[in-house]
């Protein structure tokens, strides 16, 4: 993503500062992007700190950090934590591999289109987590509910995009593929699963999306470890800064996995000219 | 005029009789009027023919035919099986590095050493690790030339190649495309609007009209040659005025 300019502050005009070190110039936008969110956390701590705002209302960044500190050295909050991600790793990986086992199936040939497609299209229009109640009558109140949810909602976007993708592979490239003898199986491995890793990508970041979401949701109907146990039972007993805890790791947990697709993207995308143009080159 | 026979023979034959296409009696058509309508006429083994045509003259569909993308009644048509494709795009995958998309499909031990050299030949070896995207367009049609190269094709199809090109890398293209047929010697089928471009190359020139060839006409004119020279030009007026243009 490159950063807005001004019309009043065109690029040239940042980049033509005259003996900047290659260093520190790759640095100072992110430091520019960060003076916003340290305003905020000013502001925030002095309206509480000058008691315009009440503690039980809005915890001071400094009190959310010392919450933070003591739930981290009890290894509460480590605990809690891996009880989520375990949920949301065994969620995630059923659902994208069965979400990419469908996508394949319907993709690659018409038989398994005709098979496949028109039922996931249906299922799909079925928000997952209205299948609450019936995940628990039929799987209780433990682990199973949680991550079927999980798989459920992380298979669609991985099984829509993916199928799209391989839908979309160029024609041309195909037909150059078999006038340069490629037999079929090739074709789908140099040609068409390639032309559709792009789609999968998407799929996946929409997927770790919707994972995190559902583990929220999920995580506060009767769960006894996970960080939604965690603010459940800060609500119970008033806590509002365990709650904001709580907030700011779901927010760190999907901003850890958006990156982690980022990474994946500039890995195996690195032949699109926008990776590139990001890379330098 | 043509090399077509009387009787046409099976496919060694003609291999030995130097002939490396043949075409007899192919019709193509698309739920409409005949795209190709009963064309007979053969490419002898190097030769270079280029076949002109307006837009909707069917030189495209007979072009896909000979590469086998269309499929046609086997007894129509009889073409060598190492050929090889070059479109007007270059049509290099986008995710493989030139090199890769130089030896994909090339099933022989020295893949690499013949791709290298290949890529030497358009000289491109400063450019195999690149990646297609970020090559411009007359490096990436030379990538795609060098991919139909290394295959040592008998047949190499040429469907407008330059066309998307601009002017001065166009020209260079062409004495490439000269070049490389002098020393590889394919038969050669350049499909091209351009007269200039097919009076550059050819041996022979064919122009298609409505499915069928309006004109076959060999070119006797030495090698290199040159816009300003007479008989160029008469033979450039011949031909613009077989696609219904008319040059004054």
């Amino acid at each position: 993503m490159s950063g807005i300019f001004l019309p009043g502050y065109p690029a040239a005009a940042a980049q033509a500062k005259p003996v900047a070190p290659a260093k520190a110039r790759r640095w100072l936008p992110s430091l520019r992007r960060a003076y916003t969110p340290v305003l905020i956390l000013i502001i925030w701590q002095a309206l509480v700190a000058t008691g315009l705002v009440s503690p039980q209302t809005l915890p001071a960044p400094s009190a959310i950090a010392i919450s933070a500190w003591q739930l981290a050295v009890t290894g509460q909050l480590l605990t809690n934590i891996l009880v989520s991600l375990q949920r949301v790793a065994v969620g995630l990986a059923i659902g994208v591999s069965v979400g990419t086992a469908l996508a394949l199936v319907a993709g690659l040939s018409r038989l398994g289109e005709d098979a496949v497609d028109a039922t996931v299209q249906m299922v799909r229009t079925l928000p997952h987590l209205a299948l609450i109640p019936l995940m628990i009558m039929w799987f209780g109140i433990g682990e199973t509910p949680k991550i079927t949810l999980i798989a459920l909602g992380s298979m669609f976007p991985i099984y829509l995009n993916l199928f799209a993708g391989i839908r979309g592979a160029d024609r041309k490239l195909r037909e150059a593929a078999s006038t340069m003898g490629l037999s079929q199986a090739e074709t789908i491995l140099h040609v068409v699963l390639p032309a559709a890793l792009p789609g999968f990508l998407v799929g996946l970041r929409q997927a770790f999306g919707i994972a995190w979401i559902t583990l929220v949701v999920a995580e506060q109907i009767n769960a006894s470890a996970g960080i939604g146990y965690l603010v459940m039972n800060a609500r119970d007993f008033l806590r509002t800064d365990i709650i904001f805890v709580g907030l700011a790791i779901y927010a760190l947990l999907g901003l850890l996995t958006d990156q982690s697709v980022r990474f994946l993207e500039r890995r195996f995308l690195a032949w699109r000219p926008s990776v590139l143009r990001e890379a330098g080159r | 005029m043509n090399m077509m026979s009387e009787v046409i023979p099976e496919a060694d034959t003609l291999a030995d009789q130097g002939i490396a296409v043949a075409v007899r009696g192919l019709t193509r058509a698309f739920g409409g009027p005949n795209v190709l309508d009963d064309l007979h006429f053969s490419i002898a083994e190097g030769e270079f023919v280029a076949l002109l045509g307006r837009s909707g003259s069917g030189k495209s569909t007979l072009l896909r035919t000979l590469a086998g993308l269309d499929a046609a009644p086997p007894e129509t048509l009889v073409v060598p099986s190492a050929r090889a494709v070059v479109f007007q795009e270059p049509r290099l995958l986008p995710w493989k590095r030139v090199l890769a998309n130089v030896t994909l499909g090339l099933r022989v031990p020295d893949a690499r050493e013949k791709a290298l050299e290949a890529l030497a030949e358009v000289e491109l070896t400063q450019r195999v690790n690149a990646w297609p995207l970020t090559l411009s367009g007359g490096e990436a049609q030379r990538a795609a030339l060098a991919r139909a190269l290394v295959r040592e094709p008998k047949l190499l199809l040429l469907d407008e190649p330059f066309a998307a090109l601009d002017a001065l890398t166009r020209m260079r293209m062409q004495t490439l495309v000269g070049d490389l047929w002098r020393a590889h010697r394919p038969a050669v089928l350049l499909v091209t609007h351009d007269v200039d471009e097919a009076l550059l190359l050819a041996d022979r020139v064919m122009v298609l009209k409505e499915g069928k060839i309006a004109i076959d006409m060999d070119v006797r004119l030495d090698r290199p040659r040159r816009h300003a020279d007479a008989q160029f030009n008469r033979l450039r007026g011949e031909l613009l005025a077989a696609l219904g243009v008319h040059a004054d």
